[in-house]
């Protein structure tokens, strides 16, 4: 069955606590290469037949991301391993 | 898939199959004695089943022998429904039913601090819903290692955020409990939950299954394979490898199901759809199964097949042993099978019918056609082993006793900061801001509070009080005396904010039963408790215990959690404790002794335990918890607090700081006693009236001693010391701050309402 | 005056909300999220709570319930409609409001009894109250830090529709201290902080929570 991934992330100007607590332990265990952290979310749909990329689109800017505060990602996956 | 089921027929056809029972946790005879009850071996579904039922954890079989005591303790007319339920229930009068009921989830918060603490607070509400009431709020009583030991910094943020977590979603206020910390509890923390639930007395519900033909709904979340890693043993059930190699060992909570969960369950109870009903904790589906069962004629039919599953790789044993969280079982008449699914439908609750009522007395159990259990229901969930453990008086104890503490401080005021400014006396708001105290709109009295309260009818204004109190330093120097000791504090905490106090619950945490100096503690603590509610005329409603509770071969001091509930025929003349106004007058009831054996001053400022603990005297309790009733009603005075841990000192703190208002006292005799001991049967009220109150104290035989008078930038002891209200407050509320603010600890938890799925623990 | 109080799944402040309504005179009805017919309701609260466990996003699915909509095409009409907390991240993700709530910047869920200053007394929700007037009460949430662009926060200041801000000590890390923004017409209201909690002495810090609901009940009787 065919799989869309959406990645949600807050947009760069909007502060994000979480992923600055993980940056900042990041620094005090010594990786002090790593320069930014940015926390999102991560959804995996599995979809009925051929994915229609609008409706797709439309359901990650619509209910899984809010534009307001977030940018999103799709990804297809063409056919999943299994 | 070639998958062989080990069915009842073929573990009569093979006796000689070894079988993995010292793996579960099942000693020799006890396995013999599974199969003496069956007359054959069991099938790998049965001894999952019997293995987890007789656990320590559900079969009490180390402290049944000891428990029975408080079911000798004198009838009690308020005692509706008592031990052996889900949770006991007292009649608060006008008609108005309360149960409550404390719940420990140590390991658990140990291994996976947020799930452990979350689940934890679950489990117990799932209790108090069974009982057919609304749970209407929740305290909880924390002990970790020392507060600046690492893996505290790594425990307790994410227990403190779980039971937030959850209990916020649930939308039940948080009204109170204790925070403590102590070398014994570094490799084991203590997380007791308490729930409070109130219904009609008309509406109580039981666990019982009757009605031969009644269908067994299960309802609520999918079952996965949450909690049973100790039962992986058993998953080479099917003789093939391609389920998942491991389970978690950690439940995984879904406050949003429960609320839901709750939700439905009250609309069921309204329209009368159920006939008995339990809820799935420890061992989940086998455990629901035969104590429903067990508790009524015996007979019950489950078809495997149809509980909805979340992982389709779980083999009968797992969902049989799940500990899936949010789920409940109900037996539910056929013609009223419509309407409950209908009620589950309305709010998103998946419930499914799993099997029926049988006649006979057998609980059986099919699984893709077959049978894979049939056993006498009673030997599963009631007739589990029951052991007689050696005791012995701890080795230590004389010397401890013997070793008596200092007596006199060379620096009162720099030890009245150590005290208040020390982990167990400085402010807990970093912990209780994280909880909602204020959601359903009935929260009286909170933390900082002694004692919870909550009122239950809007037009009557009735309401109960709930303190959980557990000094473990008096239960280690004297178990017998301790556990009387945190019975009398619970029960002071709840006579100071002007409460009648009228039950009992407790949570007793101890180390591992096979030592016998453990034993000795807990058989020692049980008795004191029984003991003790015998002179105060309470009835014990119910309880927990937590055993094997140590870090390596050290167990923890012993502590039994005790929870005393009150109530109040007026909420509106509940007491708080801290002082609102300037120029009353503070008076001092009871009596004060040289006392500091076990006390926070010994213990912060010497690193000294040793003695025997404060001298009990319960009547002068009881004199004392009816002046304060007394008081109350009468409105004769502005705040009550009662003295325990850090004695005067704490308890002035802690009254002054609330509203920001000082005073000015003088204290007789030693000051050092004055200030720090520990003496029970004592509490501060301040009174705009105070020849009313020294009348009342007179009536009721309670000593009382004038302090001084309420007022002023800073807490002044006449010609020993004066403490400015600005410092005292930094030090009071900078240390937990200071200690668990960390981004580390951040990091460490998480958001409340974000569920992790799968979650393992890491760490 | 009846005042409807729509219940979500996980919605916990609707009984509270309903109580409140009452006790400033008016007639608490009880609204189901999965219905779309107002009852005729005068106004609406969206109360307090976690709808569907805040999952996805505070706020979102419950944005989506089919008597949202309806709730959406009767505030462009002027119903009036209070957001608290759950409540006002609703109406943010319904598009009543402007800005989003987030993850509160110290990471954790916070409950205290809060000073707010009243910039606008003259919302169907606030004119109970003078303009300028500091009151106290409970703020209570993990996802309460309001946010928005320098843009937006700069366009919403300008047009007056800060209706409360924190006093004495910003709760969740919210930009420019916001507690609580309005609609332009005023009619639409939603706050973090939590007034339904501060009606009653026995209970709440203070009384003054009282005063968003005496505020839209005195407006209805006087149009």
């Amino acid at each position: 069955m065919p799989r869309v991934v959406v990645d949600v992330v807050l947009k760069p100007e909007i502060s994000d606590p979480q992923g600055q607590a993980v940056l900042g332990a990041l620094g005090r265990l010594g990786h002090g290469g790593v320069s930014s952290v940015r926390q999102g979310k991560h959804f995996v749909l599995e979809v009925e037949g051929t994915p229609d990329p609008a409706e797709l689109r439309q359901i990650a800017e619509t209910l899984l991301a809010n534009p307001v505060i977030e940018d999103v990602e799709l990804h297809l996956v063409p056919e999943a391993q299994d | 898939m070639s998958a062989v089921v080990d069915t009842v027929t073929r573990a009569g056809q093979t006796p000689e199959e070894a079988q993995p029972w010292a793996e579960l946790g099942l000693r020799e005879e006890e396995y013999a004695r599974i199969r003496e009850i069956l007359g054959r071996r069991p099938t790998t579904a049965e001894l999952a089943m019997y293995s987890v039922m007789w656990s320590e954890h559900c079969s009490y079989k180390s402290s049944k022998v000891h428990l029975r005591t408080f079911g000798d303790l004198p009838h009690s007319e308020a005692l509706l429904v008592g031990m052996g339920e889900n949770a006991g229930v007292v009649d608060v009068g006008d008609g108005y039913a309360v149960t409550f009921k404390v719940e420990s989830h140590n390991h658990p918060s140990y291994i996976e601090p947020y799930q452990g603490a979350a689940t934890g607070v679950g489990g117990i509400v799932r209790d108090i819903l069974t009982m057919g009431a609304r749970p209407v709020a929740v305290m909880d009583s924390l002990r970790f290692g020392r507060a600046d030991a690492p893996d505290t910094a790594r425990v307790l943020p994410g227990v403190v955020a779980g039971v937030g977590g959850y209990g916020n979603c649930l939308g039940l206020p948080n009204i109170g409990g204790e925070l403590l910390f102590d070398d014994c509890y570094a490799g084991n923390p203590l997380v007791n939950a308490l729930c409070v639930g109130v219904m009609r007395h008309s509406d109580v519900r039981l666990a019982k299954a009757e009605g031969v033909g009644n269908k067994v709904v299960l309802f609520g979340a999918r079952t996965g394979g949450d909690g049973i890693g100790g039962v992986s043993v058993l998953a080479s059930e099917t003789f093939d490898a391609t389920g998942p190699a491991t389970r978690p060992a950690v439940q995984v909570g879904d406050p949003f199901t429960e609320k839901l969960l709750i939700e439905a369950c009250l609309e069921i109870f309204a329209a009368d759809l159920v006939t008995g009903i339990q809820d799935l904790g420890g061992a989940g589906l086998s455990c629901a199964t035969s104590e429903l069962a067990a508790a009524g004629s015996g007979g019950m039919h489950v078809d495997l097949d149809t509980v909805p599953l979340r992982d389709s790789t779980l083999t009968a044993a797992e969902i049989l042993m799940s500990e899936s969280q949010e789920r409940m079982c109900a037996i539910v008449e056929p013609a009223k099978v419509e309407a409950f699914l209908a009620v589950c439908a309305r709010w998103d609750v998946l419930a499914t019918v799993i099997g029926e009522v049988t006649d006979g007395t057998r609980l059986t159990v099919d699984w893709h056609g077959e049978q894979i259990v049939d056993v006498p229901p009673r030997t599963v969930a009631l007739d589990g082993p029951v052991y007689h453990r050696p005791m012995a008086r701890p080795a230590d104890l004389d010397a401890l006793q013997a070793d008596l503490p200092p007596i006199t401080s060379t620096d009162l005021r720099a030890d009245w900061l150590a005290v208040v400014g020390s982990p167990d006396g400085a402010d807990k708001s970093w912990v209780t801001e994280q909880y909602d105290r204020y959601v359903q709109g009935n929260t009286v009295l909170a933390q900082p509070e002694d004692a919870g309260v909550v009122r239950i009818d809007e037009s009557s204004h009735r309401g109960i009080a709930l303190a959980l109190d557990g000094n473990a330093r008096f239960a280690r120097l004297d178990p017998y005396v301790g556990a009387q000791l945190n019975l009398a504090e619970a029960y002071r905490n709840v006579a100071v904010s002007g409460a009648v106090p009228l039950a009992v619950t407790n949570c007793l945490n101890f180390g591992s039963p096979e030592e016998p100096e453990v034993m000795w503690q807990f058989a020692e603590a049980v008795r004191g408790l029984a003991d003790g509610c015998r002179a105060l005329g309470l009835p014990v409603t119910g309880g927990n215990v937590s055993l094997y509770n140590q870090t390596g071969d050290v167990p923890i001091n012993p502590t039994p959690v005790i929870g005393v509930l009150g109530v109040h025929a007026d909420v509106r003349t509940r007491v708080s404790g801290g002082w609102q106004a300037a120029g009353e007058t503070l008076l001092l009831l009871g009596e004060t002794r040289p006392e500091f054996a076990g006390s926070a001053w010994a213990s912060v400022v010497h690193g000294h335990l040793g003695g025997l603990p404060p001298q009990l005297d319960l009547a002068a309790e009881q004199a004392l918890g009816g002046l304060l009733a007394t008081l109350a009603a009468g409105g004769l005075v502005g705040s009550a607090h009662d003295l325990s841990d850090g004695g005067l000192a704490q308890a002035l703190t802690e009254s002054a700081l609330r509203y920001g208002v000082g005073a000015t006292v003088t204290v007789a005799g030693d000051p050092t006693a004055a200030l720090f001991s520990e003496s029970v049967a004592r509490a501060v009220v301040s009174t705009s009236d105070a020849a009313a109150v020294l009348a009342a104290a007179r009536e009721a035989g309670v000593p009382v001693t004038e302090l001084g008078t309420t007022g002023g930038e800073a807490l002044v002891v006449e010609g020993v010391l004066e403490l400015p209200l600005a410092e005292l407050h930094t030090t009071w509320s900078t240390t937990l701050p200071a200690l668990f603010d960390t981004p580390e600890a951040v990091t460490g938890t998480r958001p409340a309402g974000a569920v992790p799925t799968g979650a393992v623990p890491t760490s | 005056m009846r005042i409807g109080v729509i219940t979500f799944p996980g919605s916990l402040d609707d009984v509270d909300a309903a109580r409140a309504v009452r006790l400033a005179g008016g007639e608490a009805v009880a609204l189901w999220h999965a219905d779309d017919d107002l009852a005729g309701v005068d106004a609406v609260v969206l109360p307090g709570g976690f709808s569907y466990g805040d999952y996805l996003r505070a706020g979102a699915i419950a944005a989506r319930a089919p008597m949202m909509r309806t709730v959406v095409a009767q505030a462009r009409q002027g119903l009036p409609v209070l957001g608290i907390c759950n409540g006002f991240q609703v109406l943010c993700e319904a598009g009543l409001l402007p800005g989003a709530l987030t993850r509160n910047s110290h990471l954790h869920f916070r409950n205290r009894d809060q000073g707010l200053l009243v910039e606008r007394a003259d919302t169907a929700w606030t004119s109970s109250y003078e303009q300028g007037q500091t009151i106290v009460v409970p703020v209570k949430n993990g996802e309460g830090r309001y946010v928005g662009s320098d843009a937006d926060l700069d366009a919403l200041e300008g047009e007056g529709r800060v209706v409360v801000r924190y006093v004495g000590g910003n709760p969740n890390g919210s930009s420019r201290d916001i507690a609580g923004v309005t609609s332009a017409d005023g009619r639409v209201v939603g706050l973090m902080p939590h007034p339904e909690h501060a009606v009653e002495v026995l209970t709440g810090p203070s009384v003054d929570g009282l005063g968003f609901f005496t505020s839209v009940l005195t407006g209805l009787v006087a149009a």
